[in-house]
Parts: structure tokens; C-alpha cells; sequence
């Protein structure tokens, strides 16, 4: 008999999985991007299971990827946008899963601007709970993506050198890909501008750097990250084209670089603000194979939370 | 009334005492500590094994009353005070209204006199509205029977203001608390800076935001030979600005809260919203900065920062949830557990920080056993264990930092001018 | 656990592998628009042997897919182990094919009813058929197979282990009985 390796009713965020969990999604998304190949792109393993997308922040492409993937799992996927929630008139988080439990749905996928509310949430409720990006904190399946795509390319992660550029501070991608990373023991250097860089990084495993070619150099992979100019209360980032000059993925940066340098985004792109289109759209970029790449990694997530969960309530009964 | 306490260990660090004997009480005032009492009374309460401490002068309660009665009541807060050993309590002025005029004041000693069960000294507010704006008429409010003036909750940020708040507090001998916090450096933080700000992906509150603020008002007190007291005490640096200050002869004392000395800022990474509090919970340097920092008399108090709030405040997402714990019913069995028995502080060390101190920094007749004093006490059996739980509270609110936490230490007996509470 | 009876060796095993061999020719009339798919994990390997076999026989190669039926299980949440989803394989359209499904033990039926579920999603093969080396009883669901290498009267408290080769070591066909 093998042990279970995936016990967890929810996903919150990769710093508390151990690598053997990581790895072990990781695997379970390979088989899951074999069925997206198929003529028929659907397997009936979440027959019958409810999965709910509630979003308290706008996000097309995180939804839409958890969407698609809920469905190939034949899972049906019920869509609450904060907009036409009740959630403007007061109600609590708490309330609101409560609600969501009570229409028997099977797992929560939330998108939160709080750090800890998809952890809050699933203490709550009994139903599992996915986290699709919380405030500051983690987007676990977007590190598990850009995982995933990694060792696709690069054939392992032990050893591999990943530099993660943009607004460290208030990305939940870098801090989800830091813990994801080193756990699975690659290399992680992030770079910005000394405000954008927040205490105690260098204790989660990463090295630290203000130098953009510092952070190319010797890298098997970039992690771009967007720049989120909409959210600066303070006015305290760099002017956008000031960042594109000190910051921004170009052609004539790369050439110092490692031929083969694997460029990441996680999406949106600025385009000439980040990197520059012809970056974007170049042969060392695998932007759109993390979008497919997505899709297989959340199914596998959403496979795996939803056979633990089972297994609990079913260990619950039999007591 | 008689009442007479036999055999207990009697801690009575005014008169330095620290011995097995019994005690008299007459008309609610002590009348004799003596070993053998003979003297027939009303009542006698046999505190063999157990431990006699004078009650405990908490300078530091948000009794939220008037204004929050959801939270606490005047009436709650101080049954929640007697639970805890408590007998006197600082009710902090960040009421609504606040304790900014004479006025308020008597609405609240008003409430006080209709329901109070503990003694409730009150602290008024230096500027009106605790808006750091205009100074409050800080001799109406003493006249009117404020023991303290505090904006607690917020710092008076204009240099100017503070020494004219210095200068009145000094002439009217009136002992100013200093909330210490640069609000434009703590810049809507919610825990620590540092390793566990970055990992929990929340706003941090640096230390500098605390130290370089008791850092000024320790030097404007200094300038203007003010006595100041520094509330809610967390990072080693504060210890540190202030231990320089005593030995220059600075009339500083301070306080800090039992979360500092038996909690750190790992308490906060399940996002547990009974861990946030302001100034936050520090890392370990501080907490063991904190623990020295009160052997060596650095510290010289002990308050609860006691700051009940609803569960509809607490029980959502961190950032949004209120700052502050309960503190009345658990501090003497948390400064049991984590400085008594680890041998940081003797027993009498406990009653100066937690009653003797608070009592003289407020010039208040408290806090001892003397002959002739109010006779109030606690008598406390130091070794049982007790698991604290969420329903056992008394106070309004239950957000403890330390639900299911076993703690030392249970108090027995209360005893308010010489009644058994 | 207790092993009760060696029903196959080695080579009473691979007797059977080209019996089972000689029956599917035999029945499809060649290799023409034949394939194998194998359920994981054993069943993989028995299609590949039986497609020895036929390159044995015929001197034609026969393509042989691998199909992982986890996520077609009707039963994920009743075992006690985690079903670990492994890939399918399968190189080849099955469209108007003959496809033999191969696994180890036929037991309840669902197993297969999982794998045609499975198949279907794949294309639309002429025929499916179905080939095990042990057919066991105690059938929950209308499945039949039209190759069997050997039926085994068996006890639902004993279970048939099929060992292979290249997941096992060796050879074998044992009963075990469940310690009560």
C-alpha cells in the first residue's frame, strides 16, 4: 500500500508543502496535460462535484484557467464575482462560505485583496478550499505553473538558477514561487529597486539584488513579474519608463545572458514596461505554454483536494 | 466586619515582606499582619499554601465604556478585573466621548459609581478628542479627579504640543502615559516588519515607528524634568532608550504588556487575529530584551493593555480585524508562568510590577498591605494549572492571545476593601 | 496475508500470453486494424508481451497504447490508498479499430467499465474486446471477456496476485487470503 501523500483538503500556499507534496502535484498535472490534448478534452473524474470561483479581485485569466480546468474535470463551476455578490452589502467572508457550504458546492476557488483570507476561509468551512492569489501573500498554483513549465524546459529544478524581477514586495507570485522554488532546490535570485524589495528575503531561501544584468547573468530562467503601477497608493514606484530602462527585459540585456534563458510572465504583460514585445513574443519566451500549462496544474490541484476531502469526511463518518 | 487570612505566604513588597502569617481585617482597611492572629472574626479564610499579594493595580484598561458597551462595560470590565486579581484599574480615555473635559469625566464617574465592582481611576486625554490637535484643559481634568493623561491609541505627533502637555502634566502633578508611535513610520502595519511581515504578504510595523518616538518624549520629559511614562513597552530598543534614561536620572518609567514577555511574532503566521495588538508582537530578541528588561527593573510595570473587542471585529480577515486583547482575567497567571516559575522574578518582583509600582507611578494609595491600608487583596494558589478557555471569560470579549493556553497560577480569593468579591 | 496457491508458473503463464495470442488472430482474422491497449499498470505489460506474441506468430507489430483509468474510477473515495493518476499513452487514432483491452484480473467489471468510458473519449473503434489473464468471478456489472487465460474460482476474502517480470521480479499467478 502506498502512503497518502496528498492529505490536504486545501491549497493556501506552497510554504507550508513539503517538497514531496510539490512534487507530487507537479507529476499528477503530467497526466493532467495529456488529457488536454485530446480530441475530447474531458474526463469525468469531478462528476457531480461543484466547484465555486469566488472572486473578490478582478482576474480574467486566473478565473478562466481554474474554470476550463474545473470543466475538463467535468466538475460544474459556478462563478461569483464580488460585483454581483452580497458581499458589498456587508456580509462577512465567513458568512459567505458558510452560504457556499450550505449549497453542498465541493471546493472554494478564492481570489482575495486580503493576505490570510483564503486561510481564514478554510478554517471555517468543511469544503476545500483553493487559494487563487490572496492580497500580498501566495498564488500557489501560479508557482506551481511556472514550476511545472520550468522543469519542462529545463528538464529538473535541483540546481537550476531562477531570477524572479519586478515589485517583490507586493507579489504574491514571487513569494509563492520562493517557497516553491527552494524547496525543490533551485537557485532563487530577486531583483528590483531597493523599496520594492522587503525585509527578510534573504531568510526565505533567496538572494537579493537591485541589478537587473546581476540577475540575468547566469540565470537558466527570468521570472518576469507585472509591474502593478495601478496599485501605488503611495506614488512611490519609479516612473513607468524610468522602470522599463533600469528594469525592463530587452534584446540587448539578453545578449549577456545565457542563450537558452527561459522567460517567464505571469500575465498581464506591460508591454515596454516589463519587457519589450519583441521579449514578449521571442523564442526564449514560454509565456503561453504557462497559460496551457496552467490549466493542467490546476486540475491536478483541484483533483487532489477534492480525493483528500473525500477521504477526511469519509475517516470522520467511520469514527 | 472582621475577616482574618491565616497562613498564607503574605507578599508585601512596600513593607518588604515576603513570610507565612495571617491577616486582620477590619472595616475594610488592614488592621494587623501578624504570624498566630488570634482575634475572633466575622470570617476567616484559610490561605495555607497559598500566596497573599496585594490586588493588583492594572494602569492599563479600555473599559470602553462610554460608548462601546458591546465591547466591555465599566460594569463587565471590572468583574473581569476581580476575576483576574485585579482591584484597581486605569480606565484608558479613548472612550467616546472621550475623557477630554470635565464634563465626560463626570459622565463617566457617574457610570462608575452606579456599577463599577473594582476601583476605577481615570485617565483623561491630553488633547481634545485625542486628536493631537488642541491640548485638553488638563487642570479641569485633574481637578475633576483624572489620575493620569494619556491619548492612548495615538501619539501626540507635534513636538510643541507635547512639551506644553509635559509642562502642565509636571505643574499639575499629573503623571503623562506616552502611547509611543510614529504613525507616518508604523504606516498602517498591522505585525512586525520583518521575516514574518514579508511572509504573512502584510504591512509592517517597524520598530523604529515605536523607539524613535520614546526617544523624543524621553528627551522632551528630560528637557523639562517632567515625569513620563511609557506605555506598552515591545522592542529591545525602547528597553534599551529607556534603561539610559533612568541612569541619567530621568524621571521615566514604563510599562509593558504580558503578550511581550510570552509571545512572539510566529504567533501571528496562522493569520490568528487574537494575536494582533499594537505596537505588534516582536521577535525573540525583544521578548528576551522584555523578560531582562523587568528583572533588572528597566520595566518597573506589569498592565494588561486589556482592549476587548466583539468576535464580528475579530473573526475576519486580518488586516481589517481590530487591534488589541483581552488581558484582565489572565495576566497574573501568564507573569506566574512565564517570569515566576522560570525564576525571572520573585513573587514580591511580581507584586512591584503588578501592584506596588502601578500604585506609586500613579500616586495612588495602593497596592500595599500596610497597616491601615484599603484592604485589597488576592490570594492566589501559585502552582494550580488552569486551561484557559473562551467560555470561562467574564469580560465581554474573548479575544485572548492565549485561549487554550494552561496556565499557573489561579486565583482563589478577591477581596475588595476587606469583602470577599 | 497469506498465499494460499501458485495457480500459474512462468511458463504456464506465457503459454497462456500465446494462446490468448493465437485466439485474437485467430477471431480478428490477422492484424489488420488491430491494437492493444493495456490498463495500467499490469495490464501495459501483458499487451505488450501478447503483441510479442503476435510478432512471434504473424511477423506483424501491433501498436500497443497504455490507458490509466483513474480518473474514470467510480470507486476513488472506497480505497484506502491514493490512486495515483498516471499518463495514457496512447500514439494512435482508434477510430474503426479493433481494440483489445488488456488487463490482469477481471473481477467486479468495473475496472473495465472505467477503461471503456476511457476508450470512447479516444475515438470510435469497430469493436472493443476484452483479454485477461485471470478471470476471478464475482462480476458486479454485465462484462464478459473474450480472451481469458485462465478462469480461477476464487473467495471474496482472497484476492488473485498477478506478478510480472518488469513489476515484480518474476512470473507468477498466486491466490492470497486475507487474514481474518
Amino acid at each position: 500500500m502506498n502512503e497518502l501523500i496528498w492529505k490536504r483538503k486545501d491549497l493556501l500556499g506552497l510554504e507550508d508543502l513539503s517538497r514531496e507534496e510539490i512534487e507530487f502535484i507537479l507529476s499528477t498535472a503530467e497526466s493532467f496535460k495529456e488529457v488536454s490534448s485530446r480530441e475530447i478534452k474531458k474526463v469525468p473524474a469531478l462528476r457531480g462535484k461543484t466547484v465555486v470561483n469566488l472572486f473578490y479581485e478582478p482576474s480574467t485569466r486566473t478565473r478562466v484557467s481554474f474554470e476550463v480546468a474545473a470543466k475538463r474535470l467535468s466538475a460544474d463551476v459556478i462563478n461569483i464575482a464580488t460585483e454581483t455578490s452580497s458581499v458589498k452589502k456587508g456580509e462577512t467572508l465567513i458568512d459567505t462560505g458558510r452560504n457556499i457550504e450550505a449549497l453542498k458546492a465541493d471546493i472554494i476557488v478564492m481570489r482575495h485583496n486580503y493576505s490570510g483570507a483564503a486561510a481564514m476561509l478554510a478554517r471555517h468551512v468543511n469544503l476545500s478550499v483553493v487559494n487563487a492569489g490572496d492580497g500580498w501573500h501566495e498564488h500557489p498554483t501560479q508557482a506551481l505553473l511556472d514550476i511545472f513549465t520550468l522543469k519542462e524546459k529545463l528538464g529538473k529544478i535541483e540546481g537550476i538558477k531562477v531570477s524572479i524581477i519586478g515589485d517583490i514586495a507586493h507579489s504574491r507570485v514571487a513569494r509563492s514561487n520562493i517557497w516553491g522554488l527552494t524547496k525543490l532546490g533551485a537557485k532563487v535570485t530577486v531583483c528590483a529597486p531597493k523599496m520594492l524589495i522587503p525585509p527578510g528575503i534573504e531568510e526565505m531561501g533567496a538572494q537579493v539584488t537591485d541589478d537587473v544584468d546581476e540577475a540575468l547573468h547566469n540565470a537558466d530562467a527570468v521570472n518576469v513579474l507585472r509591474m502593478q503601477f495601478e496599485r501605488d497608493e503611495s506614488n512611490a514606484f519609479p516612473q513607468q519608463l524610468e522602470y522599463f530602462k533600469n528594469y525592463g527585459i530587452t534584446e540587448e540585456r539578453l545578449e549577456k545572458a545565457k542563450k537558452n534563458i527561459v522567460i517567464m510572465h505571469p500575465g498581464p504583460i506591460n508591454r515596454g514596461i516589463e519587457m519589450s514585445s519583441e521579449v514578449a513574443d521571442g523564442a526564449n519566451s514560454v509565456i503561453l505554454e504557462q497559460v496551457t500549462n496552467g490549466i493542467a496544474v490546476r486540475m491536478s490541484v483541484l483533483f487532489l483536494v477534492a480525493q483528500a476531502n473525500e477521504h477526511i469526511k469519509k475517516d470522520e463518518t467511520a469514527d | 466586619m472582621k475577616l482574618l487570612i491565616k497562613s498564607g505566604r503574605v507578599i508585601d513588597p512596600a513593607n518588604k515582606l515576603d513570610e507565612v502569617c495571617d491577616i486582620l481585617i477590619e472595616s475594610g482597611k488592614i488592621s494587623k499582619v501578624a504570624k498566630n492572629i488570634k482575634a475572633a472574626a466575622d470570617k476567616t479564610i484559610d490561605a495555607a499554601g497559598k500566596i497573599v499579594l496585594p490586588g493588583l493595580v492594572d494602569m492599563h484598561v479600555h473599559l470602553r465604556e462610554p460608548g462601546r458597551e458591546d465591547k466591555e462595560t465599566v460594569s463587565s470590565g471590572t468583574k473581569a478585573a476581580l476575576k483576574g486579581g485585579v482591584t484597581s484599574v486605569l480606565a484608558m480615555p479613548n472612550t467616546n466621548p472621550a475623557m477630554d473635559s470635565t464634563e465626560n469625566i463626570k459622565l463617566l464617574q457617574k457610570i462608575i459609581k452606579d456599577s463599577a465592582k473594582a476601583d476605577v481611576f481615570i485617565c483623561g486625554a491630553i488633547t481634545k478628542g485625542r486628536l493631537g490637535q488642541e491640548l485638553s484643559d488638563i487642570k479641569a481634568l485633574k481637578k475633576q479627579g483624572a489620575v493620569a493623561i494619556s491619548d492612548d491609541g495615538a501619539s501626540v505627533d507635534s513636538d510643541k504640543l507635547m512639551e506644553e502637555a509635559l509642562k502642565l502634566s509636571r505643574d499639575e502633578g499629573l503623571i503623562l502615559i506616552s502611547h509611543a508611535e510614529d504613525k507616518a513610520l508604523s504606516n498602517k502595519g498591522v505585525v512586525n516588519l520583518g521575516l514574518t511581515s514579508t511572509r504573512l504578504g502584510l504591512k509592517g510595523i517597524s520598530k523604529e515607528s515605536e523607539y524613535k518616538r520614546v526617544a523624543r518624549d524621553v528627551e522632551l520629559a528630560e528637557k523639562l524634568k517632567s515625569p513620563i511614562h511609557i506605555a506598552h513597552v515591545s522592542c529591545k530598543e525602547s528597553v534599551e532608550i529607556i534603561a539610559k534614561a533612568k541612569k541619567r536620572g530621568a524621571k521615566v518609567t514604563c510599562e509593558t504588556a504580558p503578550h511581550y514577555f510570552s509571545l512572539t511574532e510566529e504567533a501571528v503566521l496562522n493569520y490568528d487575529t487574537n494575536m494582533k495588538m499594537n505596537p505588534p508582537l516582536r521577535g525573540k530578541e525583544d521578548l528576551e530584551a522584555i523578560r531582562q528588561g523587568l528583572k533588572n527593573g528597566t520595566i518597573d510595570a506589569i498592565a494588561s493593555d486589556h482592549a476587548p473587542h466583539t468576535e464580528n471585529e475579530k473573526d475576519i480577515e486580518f488586516e481589517r480585524a481590530e487591534f488589541g486583547v483581552t488581558g484582565l482575567e489572565t495576566e497574573l497567571a501568564v507573569a506566574i508562568t512565564e517570569l515566576v516559575d522560570t525564576g525571572l522574578l520573585s513573587l514580591s518582583g511580581l507584586a512591584e510590577k503588578m501592584s506596588l509600582n502601578p500604585a506609586k507611578i500613579l500616586k495612588i494609595n495602593k497596592g500595599t498591605l500596610s497597616v491601615g491600608a484599603p484592604a485589597d487583596l488576592v490570594i492566589v494558589d501559585p502552582d494550580k494549572e488552569w486551561l484557559v478557555e473562551k467560555s470561562a471569560f467574564v469580560s465581554k470579549s474573548k479575544n485572548s492571545p492565549f485561549l487554550q493556553r494552561t496556565l499557573k497560577g489561579v486565583v482563589e480569593y478577591t477581596i475588595k476593601n476587606g469583602i470577599h468579591c | 496475508m497469506k498465499e494460499k496457491a501458485k495457480i500459474l508458473d512462468s511458463e504456464a503463464l506465457n503459454r497462456s500470453l500465446m494462446r490468448i495470442a493465437h485466439e485474437i488472430l485467430e477471431k480478428n482474422k490477422g492484424t489488420a486494424e488491430l491494437c492493444l491497449i493495456g490498463i495500467r499498470n499490469r495490464g501495459v505489460y501483458l499487451a505488450q508481451r501478447l503483441a510479442e506474441c503476435i510478432k512471434k506468430i504473424e511477423g506483424q507489430d501491433v501498436p500497443v497504447g497504455a490507458l490509466d483509468i483513474t480518473l474514470y474510477r467510480d470507486d476513488l473515495t472506497m480505497i484506502s490508498q491514493q490512486p495515483v493518476v498516471h499518463k495514457t499513452e496512447i500514439s494512435f487514432g482508434i477510430d474503426d479499430k479493433f481494440v483489445i483491452l488488456v488487463d490482469d484480473v477481471l473481477y467486479t467489471g468495473r475496472t473495465i467499465r472505467a477503461a471503456l468510458d476511457a476508450l470512447i473519449d479516444f475515438g470510435r473503434p469497430k469493436a472493443i474486446q476484452l483479454a485477461v489473464l485471470v478471470d476471478r468471478g464475482h462480476r458486479e456489472l454485465p462484462v464478459r471477456a473474450d480472451f481469458v487465460g485462465k478462469n480461477i474460482p476464487t473467495a471474496k476474502n482472497e484476492t488473485v496476485e498477478v506478478r510480472l517480470k518488469e513489476t515484480d521480479g518474476q512470473d507468477e499467478v498466486v491466490i492470497v487470503s486475507k487474514d481474518e
